[in-house]
Parts: C-alpha cells; structure tokens; sequence
C-alpha cells in the first residue's frame, strides 16, 4: 500500500512538475514574442517546412475521412431515406472534429517529431550552447519562430483538410451513390456555416500551441546523446497526440457553448 | 611580450559538482585585458566545464565569476546575453549550427549583433574565412566538412564579431601540424591585433610556446601551476615534467 502511495506521489509530482515545465517555457515563448527580436527568416523557413510540407498528408487526411465518413453515412441514411442529409453530416463532423483532430495528429506525428529531433540534436551536439554563448535565448531562436510559423499554417491546413473532406464526400455522395446534387447542396448550406470552419480552425490553434510547446520542451530537455534524441522525438509525438485528444474533448464542450451548432 | 591591463575575468574559489563528481575543487584565476593565457591540464580535468562556467552557460556550485566588473553567477539566462556577447567561444566539438552553410555560421553572431547583409558584411565574412584557410567553402554545409575544416569554420565564427576576449578549447587538435601552426598564429594576431583576451586550452606544447603569456595547470580540480611558458618548461616539479614531456608513469 505504501509503495503504491509513494508510486502514485512520484507520479503526480511528475506530472507537476512537467507541467511546470511547460508553463516555464510558454512565459519564456511569451517574452520572446512581445519583447524580443522576432527572426522572420527563421519563421520563414519554419512556415515552408511545416506549411508546404504537410501539403500531402493533410490532403490525404482530410479527403480519405471525408470520402470513407460519407460511405458509412450514406449506407445507413440511405435506409432511412435521408440520402440528400449526407452532405450536412460529413461536413459538419469534418468542421468540428474530424478535420482539425486528425489534422492536428497527423502535424503532431510529423512536425512535432521533426521539432523534438531537430532541437534535440542541436542539444546534445551543443549547438544550443553554442546558440547561448552567441547571446541569442534558444527559445527566442527556436521556439519562437516555429510557434508562430504553426500560429500561421495551423489554421490554414486545417481549413484545407476540411475542404478535401467536404469535397471528397460530395465525390462519394453525388459521383458514386447519385444523391441528386440540389438537395445534396441545399443541406449542406443549410447544416453548415463559416463559424463552423472557424470553430475546426481555433481548435487548430490550441493544437498548434501543443504541438510546438511540447515538442520543443521534449527537444531542450534532452539528454545522452542518440538515444536522448530518439526518446524524446518519441515521447514528443506520444504526449502530444495525448494532449490533442484530451484538449479536443474540453474544446469540443466550451467552443460548442459559444458556437452552438446551427438549428434546422 | 604581455600587455597585460585591469582583470577582465576574476575567478575566486570557483566549484563545480556534477552529480557526485567534484570537477573543479576551488579555482582562483585572474586573466588580465589584452592577455593571453594557456589552460593545460589532463583529459577529463574539467577544462572545457571552466570554460562554460565563465561563460555562464552551466551554473557553478559556489564561487564568484566576475567578468568585466560583473558578477555573473547570478544572473539569469536573459541577463546573461550581453554577458555572453562580450565572449567569443570556440567549442572543443565545434557546434556548428549544422542547418547553415559555412558563412551563414560565420555571419551568424555579426547578424545576432544587428549587421545588416551588406557588402562589408560579406568581405569582412570572406576575409575571416580565408584567414582559417575556408576561402573556397563557405557555401558547404558543415556536414560536408572534414573534422579539421569544421574546427576551424569555428573558429571562424568566435572571432568573426571581435569579442573583446575569446576562449578557444582546443583549437589545434585534430590539425595538421602546418595548419595547427597557422591556427597559433592567427589567435596571436586576433590578440594583437584587437587586443582581445585570449583563454586556450590545448594540450600541443608546441602551441603553448607559440601562444601562450602564461600557463595553467587544472590538475584534480585545482590549480597545481601557474606561470610563465618558461618557468613550466623549465619546472622542476615532477608533475608538471612528467605532463610537459608527456611521460606515463604506469607506477602512480
Ligand atoms: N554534462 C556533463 N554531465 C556529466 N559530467 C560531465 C558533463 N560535462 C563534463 N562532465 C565531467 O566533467 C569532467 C571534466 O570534463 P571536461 O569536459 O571539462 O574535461 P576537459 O578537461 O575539457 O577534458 P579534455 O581535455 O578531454 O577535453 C569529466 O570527468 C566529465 O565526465
Ligand atoms: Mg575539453
């Protein structure tokens, strides 16, 4: 019993403490952002690593969920007579949480891994120390222009993955089932509206902010060399997807109290 | 041929522990404006840690670094910038930035220090370059450096902003002989030239003749010799004989 007390003490003293951690950062990223010199040739490169380079998967992402979710959906309202409604679901499920979850995981997979490695191998071969003896802050240097490079594509991609989504269900519905296109369009119009884009892409920014603080936390912190690196890359892309998840069903509770989804 | 000024780094009593490794046991060293001086001492002695403890950029245990009229054990890591901008620093490994070609690394602190990309920019970036013998690869990536080359596109950036003193930790190993030669001169000349403190650690003799103003001999975390080139050529103290010859002694 007593070793489960002292287990579950450690437990949660770590779990404070990194929280700690991530809060230490987000003050030094706030500082970096308000009161230090913003690298915008750093951002730049950042915003075509992540904002070019997530073209595919987020492409892929958003158009296989958007056409496999307009399958099922269809199979089902199909029996019920609602074929035309197919529109209206799939969209508003690909605006509110299917376009910006699976987005966001896709970028915590593949962005956060590349920050946690790239910082990390700059850790561990003291090119962060060398960053510091220069007298430039590591997170004004790295962290700050990454954030502010997601704060700007996050939404973004967002906002396409959705649009591959809704497009690929209009493919499913209309080219393969021939759902006729008017009443098709009509209860997409109806079920769905811009703040429901808005809402998926707000999301997107909470995820941004996840997936940057954290992954460069797990990058700054390494230590031992190689295999510092690859645990950390791996412990970044694993609690970041936890924290999207987990962050996803709170968002979900409160942007729908201030975003309520439209009536019909 | 010291011009040695005010004490520019003074270090009292200095202590370092890294989890129950004592590294430096109470370090007392004054190097002066304008000096040269020559850390020697065996692998592992805590040269390199001495060195980023000046710079700041791993906390001491107790003891007092004064830089420049400035006690910088407690500053925090902002305020330790403009501390750390005074200092050039050649790491031992170099810690290229590995993701910037050789003279985007050279141009690098001259941008940290508000330079704008200007023609004197570019020639005072090209003649560094030439002076470590990098003329022709300032567009390679360091990874297309051999180990050599990437030491000394380093180098190239401690001294490229004209800091007013430069640690260099070890930046002759790993060299040719005619190049190591070449390397000697240069931080002679960067001294002379601007003036600036010089900290070598090295453990070529033959760089500690041509460098050095006065020597020091990390030996168990303390200081077991200071003086002049001469006086640690022609010591009598059996330690300091047996590091300056490089015999092993395989009966200690
Ligand atoms: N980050 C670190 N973590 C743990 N121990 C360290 C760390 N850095 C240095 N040490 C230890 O401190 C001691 C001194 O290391 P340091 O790098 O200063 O040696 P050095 O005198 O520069 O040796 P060399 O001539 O081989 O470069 C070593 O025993 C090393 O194990
Ligand atoms: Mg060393």
């Amino acid at each position: 019993m007593s070793t489960f007390l002292s287990w579950l003490g450690g437990l949660v003293l770590r779990f404070v403490s990194y929280f700690g951690a991530l809060a230490v950062l987000t003050g030094e990223l706030t500082y970096s952002l308000f009161r230090s010199r913003i690298r915008w040739a750093e951002v730049g490169r950042q915003l075509v690593s992540i904002g070019f380079g997530s073209q595919i998967q987020v492409i892929v992402t958003g158009a296989a969920t958007g056409a496999v979710f307009a399958a099922q959906v269809y199979y089902k309202f199909n029996q019920l007579g609602l074929d035309s409604l197919v529109g209206g679901i799939v969209a508003l499920a690909m605006c509110r949480e299917l376009g910006p979850v699976l987005t966001a995981l896709m970028l915590a997979g593949r962005i956060g891994a590349t920050m946690a490695a790239e910082i990390g191998t700059m850790k561990v071969t003291e090119q962060v120390d060398a960053l510091r003896s220069l007298g430039v802050h590591p997170v004004d240097y790295l962290v700050a222009p990454r954030f502010l490079a997601m704060l700007f594509s996050v939404p973004l991609l967002i906002g396409e993955s959705i649009r591959f989504g809704i497009g690929a269900a209009r493919l499913m519905a209309v080219g393969v089932y021939n759902v006729p296109e008017a009443f098709y369009n009509d209860q997409l119009y109806k079920n769905v509206d811009h703040i429901d884009v808005i809402f998926g892409m707000t999301k997107g920014l909470a995820y941004g902010y996840i997936i940057v603080i954290m992954a460069c936390h797990q990058g700054l912190t390494v230590r031992q060399g190689a295999v510092g690196v690859g645990r950390g890359t791996t412990a970044a892309v694993f609690y970041t997807s936890m924290a999207i998840l987990i962050a996803n069903f709170f968002l979900s509770l409160l942007l729908n109290y201030i975003w309520p989804i439209a009536a019909t | 041929m010291s011009t040695a000024g005010p004490p520019f780094i003074s270090v009292r009593n200095l202590h370092k522990q890294i989890g129950d490794q004592q590294i430096l046991r109470g370090i007392n060293l004054t190097i002066r404006e304008g000096e040269n001086l020559v850390i020697i001492g065996g692998s592992g002695t805590g040269k390199s840690v001495f060195l980023k403890l000046v710079m700041g950029l791993i906390p001491a245990t107790s003891g007092s670094i004064i830089v420049d009229n400035t006690e910088i054990t407690t500053l925090n890591e902002r305020q330790l910038g403009p501390h750390r901008r005074k200092i050039g620093m050649l790491f031992q490994d170099g810690a290229l930035f590995d993701s910037l070609t050789v003279a985007e690394n050279v141009a690098f602190p001259l941008r940290e220090s508000g330079m704008k990309d200007s023609p004197d920019m570019h020639s005072r970036i090209h003649e560094v370059l030439a002076a470590v013998g990098l003329a022709d690869h300032g567009h390679k990536l360091p990874a297309a450096l051999s180990g050599g080359m990437r030491k000394r596109a380093a180098l190239a950036r401690a001294v490229v902003s004209r800091p007013r003193c430069i640690f260099y930790d070890e930046p002759t190993a790993g060299l040719d002989p005619i190049v190591s030669d070449s390397i000697d001169r240069l931080i002679r000349r960067t001294q002379l030239h601007y003036r600036c403190t010089s900290v070598v650690v090295t453990h070529d003799m033959r760089s500690v003749r041509s460098v050095a103003d006065r020597v020091v001999y990390f030996r168990e975390g303390l200081i077991h010799f200071e003086g002049s080139p001469d006086q640690l050529f022609s010591s009598t103290d059996p330690l300091v004989r047996q590091f300056v010859e490089g015999h092993c002694d395989e009966d200690e």
